[in-house]
């Protein structure tokens, strides 16, 4: 397990590099750079144009940047500094990534509070009402894109005035307790939260009444109902603990898109996290800052799915990594 | 379409009337083809089913509501022939007042703007108006005082085709590569999965953008169409070449791959004739239900504003100009068109795809499509 775990983690080296090597490629490919975007303003003299390539290093050739990137990455744990912020790219980037793990958390969060309870209904009244309103109900839900579902509950946010319309934080949140800071955060993430879980809902619920539908018929369940055991204690007890071991599987899945899967709900409801950050600094041509994104979205999502490895064979004794 | 050679229970029955049985069997997966079918028609007969011309303005009609069509008139008495009533500008800004007295009759074939029927007849016949110079916009207007209607049908142009193109692209690659990979093995192998390791360990969307920085901001929007199709081809081959990979890994195992191989059959022709087939059906269920992967990658391109630009429409950009508060509350048709053309297309691929997979794979084993 041990060297399993080590091999996974060392095979991100490389991944890392060309990750590092892809974005400055395609940064740099592209025609631009961030100074062009400065210089559309007429006012900025050359001078100060040429003052400002000069600093962030983009009058090098791209291998040297990437060089000093990489070893300043590598010696001294430095991404280097956010054009457009004027601050450190990983300072700029930890404030977005705290948001953002708050809405993915919150999101996951209902998504399997949700989809496990129901998926269990379902699949326990199989082939009844509750069954096929369900399944028609998922089967919607998954043409319903995260855009979508976003802009509606904004229309509703806007109409009714029930929730803010973007932003984490109220105008008169420094004047506010803790208790009502948090009530406030909460509030806010409501409705960002519920877009970023209706998307895997509708796909867990199916895959978590089928997981417990493959359980319900094996003959130890039988067994279970031959005793004469209560139906419910023969779902709950007996069928519920090994119909959430594939489920566990696709819980470290969604570990892996915390700091990826909420780009869309970020910008309709201006969400200060990751998604929006990379999204302003792909558009600003921040080229430190979005190689500092990316390259912590892809960690994140390296490491989930190692989480993910890790934690089946943690539920299922007969998966051994070796 | 090749018939399934070698897939024993198959036997002598082609994979097209296979599929077409099973689908008859279906009736869901049955309405979700003919309603592709007819939407896809409606694209291609853009030009004649929508009233007006998509970028035409009309500057007395900025955000007009949704115009209903009226079957019984002031009198009670029942029409065969709809009609909408005309309006006026009032009281406020952007308001519109009904006027009663004044009934537009629609007309079939009215005469309009000029265009060529599927390309080829040139002919100014719409499907349906009212007597010039009134306008009549069933779903609306947009802040430009375009007609809706005739936006999401040019718009339905773009968006479906993105799809049906970009998962050509990306299917045919997925395929050439995937069974290379597997049939090759060795160094082959390894580059091409180290690679698509790569892409599928980067997320998805924020690869999308990094690489769509790479073309201009200000691009006429066919080269951004292209761009579009490239862009999400590109990314989507990495996850049907692994799978791919896998089916011929085994399937090169097989006696009769073994055999053609002793005939003295050519590599690119074993792969092409033998082994490659056997993945169809696999690949045309993974293919129905990636679709809508690709129709959403331009409405999110377009929406976040990278994607078709005005005056050209698409249902993402469409969705764009329904971002802001006040068209929310107040003009919510900006929303609703677009939103129900893009629901209602996602889930007759997911019908059909699920059909598919019923029919094609008895033992369901089918990936999730990647978005």
């Amino acid at each position: 397990m041990r060297t399993f775990v080590l091999r996974r983690l060392l095979q991100l080296v490389p991944l890392l590099l060309a990750v590092i090597v892809l974005t400055f490629a395609l940064l740099r490919a592209a025609p631009g750079d961030y100074v062009t975007t400065v210089a559309a303003d007429p006012q900025v003299p050359t001078a100060t144009l040429e003052a400002m390539r000069h600093r962030f290093g983009l009058d090098r050739p791209w291998p040297v940047q990437l060089g000093l990137y990489v070893r300043n990455l590598v010696l001294r744990f430095d991404l280097g500094e956010s054009f457009s912020h004027h601050r450190p790219v990983a300072e700029v980037l930890r404030g977005a990534m705290l948001n953002t793990l708050l809405l993915a958390l919150a999101g996951a969060l209902l998504t399997w509070g949700l989809a496990v309870p129901l998926g269990a209904w379902a699949a326990a009244r199989q082939g009844r009402a509750v069954d096929r309103s369900l399944s028609t109900l998922a089967f919607a839900g998954l043409a319903v894109p995260e855009v979508l579902s976003g802009l509606l509950l904004l229309m509703l946010a806007a109409r009714t005035g029930w929730f803010p319309v973007g932003g984490m934080r109220s105008l008169d949140w420094d004047n506010l307790g803790p208790l009502a800071r948090l009530a406030d955060i909460l509030w806010h993430l409501a409705l960002p939260a519920l877009v970023v879980a209706l998307v895997p809902l509708a796909g867990r619920m199916r895959q978590m009444r089928s997981s417990l539908l493959d359980v319900l018929r094996l003959d130890y369940v039988t067994t279970a109902r031959a005793k004469g055991l209560d139906e419910r204690v023969v779902v709950l007890r007996h069928a519920l603990r090994n119909a959430l071991n594939p489920m566990i599987t696709l819980f470290g899945y969604t570990l892996g898109s915390l700091l990826s899967g909420s780009l869309v709900a970020e910008i309709v409801f201006a969400w200060p996290g990751l998604g929006r950050v990379t999204y302003e600094a792909l558009l600003a041509r921040d080229q430190y800052l979005v190689a500092g994104s990316v390259l912590m979205a892809t960690v994140v999502l390296v490491l989930g799915n190692l989480v993910a490895d890790l934690l089946l064979a943690a539920a299922d004794p007969r998966i051994r990594h070796a | 379409m090749p018939e399934a050679r070698g897939a024993g229970p198959v036997g002598r029955r082609s994979l097209a009337a296979l599929v077409a049985g099973q689908l008859w069997r279906t009736p869901p997966a049955l309405a979700g083809g003919v309603l592709l079918v007819v939407l896809y028609l409606f694209a291609a007969l853009a030009p004649f089913l929508a009233p007006y011309p998509p970028a035409e303005m009309d500057r007395a009609r900025f955000y007009h509501p949704p115009q209903a069509l009226h079957w019984r008139g002031e009198d009670g008495r029942f029409r065969l022939r709809p009609f909408v009533y005309a309006t006026a500008p009032g009281p406020g800004v952007f308001e519109y007042r009904e006027d009663r007295s004044r009934s537009m009759p629609v007309r079939f074939l009215v005469r309009g703007a000029r265009h060529r029927l599927l390309g080829l007849v040139p002919t100014d016949r719409h499907l349906l108006g009212v007597d010039a110079p009134a306008r009549v916009n069933l779903l609306g207007t947009d802040p430009a005082g375009r007609d809706v209607l005739s936006r999401l049908l040019f718009g339905a142009r773009v968006s479906l085709s993105v799809g049906l193109v970009g998962i050509a692209i990306s299917f045919a690659l997925g395929l050439l590569l995937g069974g290379a990979a597997g049939y090759f093995g060795g160094w082959v192998d390894a580059l091409l999965m180290r690679s698509s390791e790569l892409l599928l360990c980067i997320p998805g969307l924020y690869l999308i953008m990094a690489l769509r920085t790479l073309f201009p901001a200000e691009l006429p929007s066919g080269q951004v169409y292209l761009a579009i199709v490239a862009i999400l081809a590109l990314l989507g081959w990495a996850g049907l070449a692994r799978v791919i990979r896998g089916m011929v890994l085994s399937i090169r195992q097989a006696d009769y791959v073994t055999a053609a191989e002793a005939l003295g059959m050519s590599r690119l022709r074993v792969i092409v004739r033998h082994v490659l087939p056997n993945t169809l059906s696999f690949v045309i269920v993974a293919a129905t239900l990636a679709v809508p992967g690709y129709i959403l990658g331009e409405v999110v391109l377009s929406f976040l504003g990278v994607g078709i630009q005005e005056p050209d429409a698409s249902w993402g950009n469409m969705l764009q100009q329904a971002r802001s508060l006040t068209v929310l509350t107040d003009f919510p048709w900006l929303l609703y068109a677009p939103g129900t053309a893009i629901f209602v297309t996602v889930m007759a691929f997911n019908f059909l795809g699920d059909g598919l997979r019923d029919a094609l794979d008895p033992r369901r084993t089918g990936g999730e499509g990647r978005a």
